[in-house]
C-alpha cells in the first residue's frame, strides 16, 4: 500500500510539473543556411538568354495555369508569382497495405486480441501543391535567372494533415521547366 | 492514508485552478507578445548603408528562399515579403519588411513565428541576417 501511495504521488507531481511547463518550445536553427541549399538552388534555378523580365514573368503566369494551377498572388515588378492546386493524393499500393492490415487487424480482433488498426484512415487522400516563383536579372544583368519552389500538404481519409513538406523530386522542377522553355522559345540553362 | 487523501485533494484544486485560469478569453491573446516590444524590434531589425530597396527586397527574397521558404507573397510598395517553411512538421512563417531609414540607409526587420508561437530568439534572427549579410555584401548594422 506504501508503494503505491509512493507511485501516485510521484506519478500526480510529473504530471502537475509538466501540466504548468508544457512541452511545446521553439527549436533554433532552423533559419541558419544548410549545405543542402546549394544543391536546392540547382534543381529550382534556370536562366534563360534574355533581358526581358515581364515576358518570363507573364509566361511563367501562363505555364502555371497550364499546369491547372490557380494564381494566388503577383508582384511583377519584383518579378514574383505564386500559385497553388488541390490534386489527388491517393496510392494504390498504400491502400492496398492498409487494407491487408485492417483485414489483419479485424481477424484478430475476431479471435479475441485487440489489435484493430483503422490503417485505411490514415491513408494519403488529396494534396495542396504550392508553387513559388521568382524572377531577377542575374549578375551581370545580362540574363534573366528563373528560380521556382514547391511545397505540398497531404490531408488523409480522416482530412487530418499528414504531411507538410517541400518538393524535392527533380522531375516536378523539370517539367515546370520544359514547359516555360517552350513557352517564351528559349532553352533553360543549368547554373 | 490521510496524507494520501491530502495530497489528491491538493492536486485535484491545483488541477481545477489551472483549468479555471485556462477559461480566461482568448480574444486578448491575439495582440498579445512574449518578450518586450523594444527588444523584441531589436533582435530583429538590422540597418544596412544602401538605398535600393528594390534589389534588397530581391536579395530578401533568394535568401529565404536558399532558407527553403515558399515566398506567399511580397509587396514593393510596401517592402513587404512574406514566406513559410515546414520544419519538424510545423510550419515556421516568416515576414521580412525593407523600409527607408533616413537617406542613406535601409531598414530591414524579420519576423518568425514558428507554429503558434513567435520566435524571440536572438540567434535565430541572427542566423537570418548572416545569410542575407553574405547575399548582399554589405554589413548587417545594429539599430537601437
Amino acid at each position: 500500500m506504501k508503494k503505491l501511495n509512493n507511485t501516485l504521488k510521484i506519478f500526480l507531481t510529473v504530471f502537475l510539473c509538466l501540466s504548468i511547463v508544457g512541452c511545446a518550445t521553439v527549436p533554433t536553427g532552423f533559419l541558419k543556411a544548410s549545405e543542402q541549399s546549394l544543391k536546392d538552388r540547382q534543381l529550382q534555378m534556370r536562366q534563360y538568354e534574355t533581358k526581358d523580365e515581364q515576358k518570363i514573368v507573364t509566361s511563367v503566369a501562363g505555364v502555371l495555369q497550364d499546369l491547372g494551377f490557380i494564381l494566388d498572388n503577383s508582384e511583377t515588378e519584383l518579378g514574383f508569382v505564386a500559385a497553388s492546386k488541390k490534386a489527388d493524393a491517393t496510392s494504390g499500393g498504400q491502400i492496398a497495405a492498409a487494407v491487408l492490415a485492417d483485414t489483419v487487424g479485424i481477424a484478430a480482433a475476431l479471435i479475441g486480441a485487440p489489435c484493430y488498426t483503422n490503417a485505411v484512415s490514415r491513408c494519403d487522400k488529396e494534396q495542396m501543391v504550392k508553387a513559388s516563383v521568382i524572377t531577377q536579372p542575374s549578375l551581370d544583368g545580362s540574363k534573366t535567372v528563373v528560380r521556382v519552389t514547391f511545397q505540398r500538404i497531404v490531408w488523409n481519409m480522416s482530412n487530418l494533415i499528414s504531411r507538410i513538406e517541400t518538393v524535392k523530386e527533380p522531375d516536378i522542377y523539370q517539367k515546370f521547366y520544359d514547359s516555360l522553355s517552350k513557352a517564351i522559345f528559349l532553352e533553360a540553362e543549368q547554373i | 492514508m490521510n496524507k494520501l487523501i491530502r495530497y489528491c485533494s491538493l492536486f485535484v484544486i491545483l488541477a481545477m485552478a489551472v483549468a479555471v485560469s485556462g477559461c480566461a478569453t482568448t480574444a486578448t491573446k491575439a495582440l498579445e507578445s512574449d518578450a518586450s516590444a523594444i527588444k523584441l524590434r531589436s533582435m530583429q531589425t538590422r540597418a544596412f548603408d544602401t538605398t535600393d530597396k528594390k534589389k534588397m527586397m530581391q536579395t530578401v527574397i533568394s535568401t529565404m528562399q536558399d532558407l527553403e521558404f515558399v515566398i506567399d507573397k511580397a509587396d514593393l510598395t510596401l517592402g513587404s515579403v512574406t514566406g513559410t517553411k515546414f520544419v519538424n512538421q510545423a510550419s515556421v512563417t516568416m515576414t521580412v519588411t525593407v523600409r527607408p531609414r533616413g537617406e542613406k540607409q535601409l531598414l530591414v526587420r524579420a519576423n518568425a513565428q514558428y507554429g503558434i508561437k513567435s520566435v524571440d530568439d536572438a540567434a535565430t534572427y541572427q542566423d537570418f541576417f548572416t545569410a542575407l549579410e553574405k547575399a548582399i555584401f554589405l554589413t548587417a548594422q545594429q539599430v537601437d
